[in-house]
């Protein structure tokens, strides 16, 4: 919803522009000097009550407590998995945080390395130490489908107003789409049917700067994927 | 600053050999986000200079001794092509390149928002393509573009610029031939918006009174650099726009 606020004004600024004078208070991406708030990152000028602050265009990811991310295993102990999740930093997975009885130094029998797993992030502390979970509906190892990776400053764009982009895509491809937070995400469908979804996703990710992009993926869709009238109820996927 | 020469430097009517005047700085050009495999790049070009700078990160720090639990380090590297400079250059790092990777370090290190990452690594590449003196001041020039497309948080976007002297004069932004038969040498980058100094070195000698002159023109020659990082960045986005719009 602070994607909507910034649609109008479409400011784009860099590291060290002045936001704001008059004595707003800093929002995100922002820092305050002489009485200034300026930029920290490259991206588009969001004011949002009595705060001003920047909506990145650009940059890596870094995980909040409660996004829902995928992973890859990189590494295995005998407590504990390495996830790589697209952040600066690694993020261990306890056994005690999957949803299997797993004994010590038996962790290689449940996940190994290169599984894909939908993770949930519990928590990231100070010195930015993450922990996260597998205990939760819908989180579990994934089997088939197919990865895409896109910034993660994009994937509000690749979700829409309210879920409109994603529904669409879902509906048009007849794919089983996840979105992770962190950018990565999951699609699962016929093979042609989801070599067309994951294009429209590379597409979005490209043009997210631009307007009308839903209509312009509706075509796209279209053209590679000819849709049946009566198919074409917006019903869930 | 280590030869002698007949050429006239700067001639009767106060001009160089490449027809600038004391103050005048080469032309400059700018590119944002010109290599796509990098988190961030830029390509710079000052006069005869063409630098190529990419970023990664923050990302986990190697080798592990060097993380720093309170903050990311800025790690950089310069490196001269082997084609950069008319005799060859020998590939590799040498302590020139070690030096001036060193304090482009120190420089940005100031004006990236470091605490944010703690434990993790930015790094940071800058290949010299071609070199006419300044490459220092370039090669900052073009990472810290690199940094801010890279979308990494950071204070204000450095620009670095020489000033020095040669035949007597103070002069702006020296070419190759004035760094080389001339008195001084001095690069210099700021933080803009608060005109602090982030890099300052000297090789030769200048007066107080010629050192402050030029350090003056050199400011007022960074602030010029900094609206052309700006434009470069917002370029990036605008153009994109409208390419699509269409």
């Amino acid at each position: 919803m602070e994607r909507r606020n910034a649609r109008h004004t479409r400011e784009i600024v860099v590291p060290g522009d002045i936001l704001d004078g008059t004595g707003m208070r800093p929002g995100d991406n922002a820092y305050v000097l002489d009485g200034k708030v300026r930029a920290s990152v490259m991206g588009v000028r969001n004011v949002f009550q009595n705060t001003v602050g920047v909506i990145p265009l650009r940059g890596g990811y870094m995980p909040t407590s409660g996004d829902t991310v995928f992973g890859i295993i990189v590494d295995i102990g005998p407590s504990n998995w390495l996830v790589d999740i697209g952040a600066p930093y690694p993020a261990p997975l306890h056994v005690s945080e999957v949803p299997w009885k797993v004994e010590f130094g038996d962790t290689s029998r449940y996940l190994t390395i290169g599984n894909v797993v939908l993770l949930k992030v519990l928590s990231v502390d100070e010195s930015k130490k993450i922990s996260v979970t597998m205990k939760d509906s819908g989180l579990r190892r994934i089997e088939g489908g197919r990865l895409v990776k896109i910034s993660h400053t994009k994937v509000s764009r690749v979700i829409g107003k309210s879920g409109s982009m994603i529904s669409m895509l879902k509906n048009m491809t007849d794919c089983r789409i996840t979105v992770g937070q962190n950018g990565w995400i999951w699609v699962d469908g016929e093979d042609e049917n989801a070599e067309v979804a994951i294009q429209a996703i590379e597409m979005i990710e490209e043009q997210a700067q631009s307007g009308n992009l839903t209509d312009r993926i509706k075509e796209f869709i279209e053209k590679k994927i000819p849709q049946d009238e009566d198919d074409y109820d917006e019903g869930d996927e | 600053m280590s030869g002698h020469t007949d050429m006239v430097l700067v001639d009767e009517n106060g001009l160089r050999i490449d027809g600038r005047t004391a103050e005048q700085h080469r032309p400059f050009k700018i590119e944002a986000g010109v290599l796509n495999n990098a988190d961030g790049s830029a390509y710079v070009e000052i006069g005869k200079n063409k630098v190529l700078a990419a970023v990664y990160g923050p990302r986990e720090c190697h080798p592990r001794h060097l993380q720093d639990p309170t903050k990311a380090i800025v790690q950089c590297k310069y490196n001269m092509q082997s084609f950069s400079v008319s005799d060859r250059k020998r590939p590799g790092p040498d302590r020139r390149s070690i030096e001036i990777s060193k304090i482009i370090s120190e420089a940005l290190e100031k004006v990236v928002l470091t605490e944010l990452y703690p434990r993790a690594s930015i790094d940071v590449y800058i290949e010299i393509l071609q070199a006419n003196a300044g490459t220092r001041c370039a090669g900052l020039t073009a990472a810290s573009v690199a940094l801010a497309d890279a979308g990494i948080p950071m204070r204000d976007i450095v620009p670095a610029l020489a000033c020095g002297k040669a035949d007597g004069h103070v002069l702006l932004d020296l070419n190759k031939e004035e760094d080389n038969y001339g008195q001084a040498d001095v690069p210099i980058a700021i933080i803009p918006s608060t005109d602090e100094i982030v890099l300052l070195q000297m090789d030769g000698n200048m007066t107080r009174e010629e050192f402050d002159r030029g350090i003056k023109m050199a400011v007022a020659g960074c602030h010029e650099l900094h609206e052309l990082q700006k434009d470069a960045l917002k370029r990036r986005y605008s153009k994109k726009a409208e390419e699509e719009s269409e």
